[in-house]
């Protein structure tokens, strides 16, 4: 039975601890940070207003949420949330790659050609991925973690609830739609692994008992997605563009840096 | 003008609307409450529909500026800020949207027309979301004083006749305010920060003064040719003139944007102590009849947003129609 970490100061004790743990967090921050900022990106754009209404909601608690996750780190002594938010290069961030992909060619502001099939399926199978990393989260040794994750899946259960029924009507509905949805799907099949990925600090993160184990979360995660898409998806995806838990990441998560720093980078000493 | 049926065929039918009418009257003078279901002369419904789908096509438009710089927002407080604000905006729209609605059902149109409408430009979006958006200060700019400016000319609708539009509008106003408290701690930030913010802060004010001044309209309607503030007033929808509301304006934000120290573009803005009214240099009213009519610097790409969220989701309507009817 792994000891209870209280508090921040606790778990700095042991360094191997506050390792695994500040590993973890920056995945939870880093995911809804940039998931957030793709949706952020949409606003304006979905097929009808309600959905724009309800879309910019999700979007903008999950950008909560990833304010609650960079000041855990900065509790740990990693940095000023704000700072890791916006400062860290490309290959310190630990998003899924697959989670910063364009939403489609163009620019948010100039021919924004986004694909809806592409917002639903990811959506959908992050926020189930989310639910079930923080179900998991809710039992961790890391006391304010457990604390938090309490709270955010209050918020969070609607998240998927919303992103459920649409993977659900989208593929009950007319042919075109499911194609739509299958494809980004197949897409999704090579490319979403790594954000099932618990990163390089995967075994310490389960043996101190943070999370669970990698490969139980993984399962965890596919028998919540298969019980609404179709049988064919009944395998773990791979990781085709690389392993953002690891810091590879692609062009992509360059192009939204240099968009979510643009003002930040004027003066990163200003108050803002 | 009332319009009575046309091909009532009985003098019963005429004084019967005659009486509905001065009965209608008689209503709103009295300070009641019309609701969607009651009986309302055509005009007073046009206006009224004319009125809230351009105020909910504008809540949806007016996001746009805003989205501009949301992805951008400098500090995770800002960006939650910003990001709640646009929300509440397409809220709003959505909200107006649904009034207009229940509005339009005699006429046999729904919300689908008016967005259709927006695209070709039958319905227009209001002049200051036309203009364009440069640094971070606008998007401060426009949460201070564009939302202060839309406080009051809401304000002047607050008690609206018609009772659907007015409980909306006590709504939109409380979240307004709160968007201008937003507005007002961007750019104390700005103006308390470096010399460089400052400076964006001066350029991006300076860029919206005329905006800021065309926001409540010509002062009289032979600028652009038509006006409906007279209407607007018998019908007790809103009660001040597109002058009195832009004094109004001044009287509230000249005082603070002089002591944030901002320089005010306008060289011969006055307060007259004897008529206790603001003196200012008209602005291009040309200019204006160009933007309202989609000819300002942002309009067709704006616009353009529009369309292409339109077309590239006609898959998507298409199939949840299977199900139920969404436009």
């Amino acid at each position: 039975m792994n000891k209870s970490m209280e508090t921040a100061e606790v778990a700095k004790q042991n360094r191997a601890y506050a390792e695994a743990l500040a590993e973890l967090l920056y995945q939870f921050a880093d995911d809804d940070f940039i998931i957030s900022f793709r949706g952020s990106e949409w606003l304006g754009l979905a097929p009808f207003i309600e959905e724009d209404v309800a879309f910019s909601s999700i979007t903008q608690n999950t950008m909560g949420h990833a304010t609650m996750f960079f000041q855990l780190l900065e509790e740990l002594g990693e940095g000023d949330a704000d700072a890791l938010a916006h400062a860290r290069k490309v290959d310190e961030r630990r998003s899924s790659v697959y989670l910063e992909k364009m939403n489609g060619d163009g620019h948010y502001i100039e021919e924004p050609d986004y694909d809806w099939a592409l917002a639903v399926v990811r959506n959908f199978l992050y926020e189930t991925m989310k639910r079930v990393k923080l179900q998991a989260a809710m039992k961790s040794t890391y006391q304010p973690l457990a604390n938090m994750a309490t709270k955010i899946i209050m918020e969070q259960t609607y998240h998927l609830a919303h992103w459920k029924l649409w993977m659900e009507q989208l593929l009950g509905a007319t042919d075109e739609a499911k194609e739509k949805l299958l494809s980004r799907l197949d897409e999704a099949w090579e490319e979403f692994g790594d954000a099932l990925s618990l990163g390089p600090k995967a075994s310490d993160i389960a043996k101190f008992g943070i999370l669970i184990e990698e490969e139980t979360f993984k399962q965890y995660w596919l028998e919540e997605v298969k019980k609404t898409l179709p049988a064919k998806y009944a395998t773990i995806p791979k990781k085709s563009l690389g392993n953002g838990r690891e810091g590879m990441h692609g062009e992509d998560l360059q192009q939204a840096i240099n968009i979510f720093t643009e003002v930040y980078q004027i003066d990163e000493q200003a108050v803002w | 003008m009332y319009h009575y049926i046309e091909g009532a065929d009985s003098i019963q039918n005429v004084s019967t609307d005659e009486e509905k009418y001065e009965h209608f009257m008689q209503r709103i003078n009295n300070g009641e409450k019309v609701e969607a279901n009651d009986w309302m002369p055509d005009d007073y419904r046009t206006a009224l529909i004319r009125l809230i789908s351009m105020h909910g096509v504008s809540e949806i438009m007016g996001a746009l500026p805003e989205k501009e710089w949301t992805p951008k927002a400098p500090s995770l407080k800002r960006k939650l800020a910003i990001m709640a604000k646009v929300q509440d905006e397409m809220g709003h729209g959505q909200l107006l949207l649904r009034v207009a609605e229940d509005l339009q059902k005699p006429f046999g149109t729904t919300r689908k027309e008016v967005m259709e409408d927006l695209l070709t430009g039958k319905i227009k979006f209001h002049n200051v979301f036309h203009m364009k958006t440069k640094s971070w200060a606008d998007a401060a700019i426009i949460a201070w004083l564009v939302d202060g400016a839309a406080i009051i000319t809401q304000t002047n609708m607050l008690n609206a006749s018609y009772g659907p539009y007015q409980r909306a509008l006590q709504r939109i106003c409380a979240e307004e305010v709160f968007h201008a408290q937003h507005g007002e701690a961007l750019v104390m930030a700005l103006a308390n920060g470096t010399k460089k913010q400052r400076e964006m802060l001066q350029e991006a004010f300076s860029r919206w003064w005329d905006s800021l001044i065309m926001f409540f309209g010509p002062p009289s309607p032979k600028v652009t040719g038509s006006s409906r503030q007279d209407i607007m007033i018998k019908y007790k929808i809103r009660i001040n003139t597109n002058e009195e509301l832009r004094q109004a304006f001044f009287d509230k934000y000249i005082p603070r944007v002089k002591a944030l120290g901002l320089e005010i573009p306008d060289k011969t803005l006055t307060f007259n102590e004897d008529t206790k009214e603001w003196t200012y240099a008209q602005p291009n009213w040309d200019d204006f009849k160009q933007i309202i009519n989609n000819h300002g610097p942002r309009s067709k790409a704006r616009l353009r947003l529009r369309e292409i969220a339109h077309e590239n989701s006609r898959w998507v309507r298409r199939a949840l129609a299977e199900e139920e009817a969404v436009v």
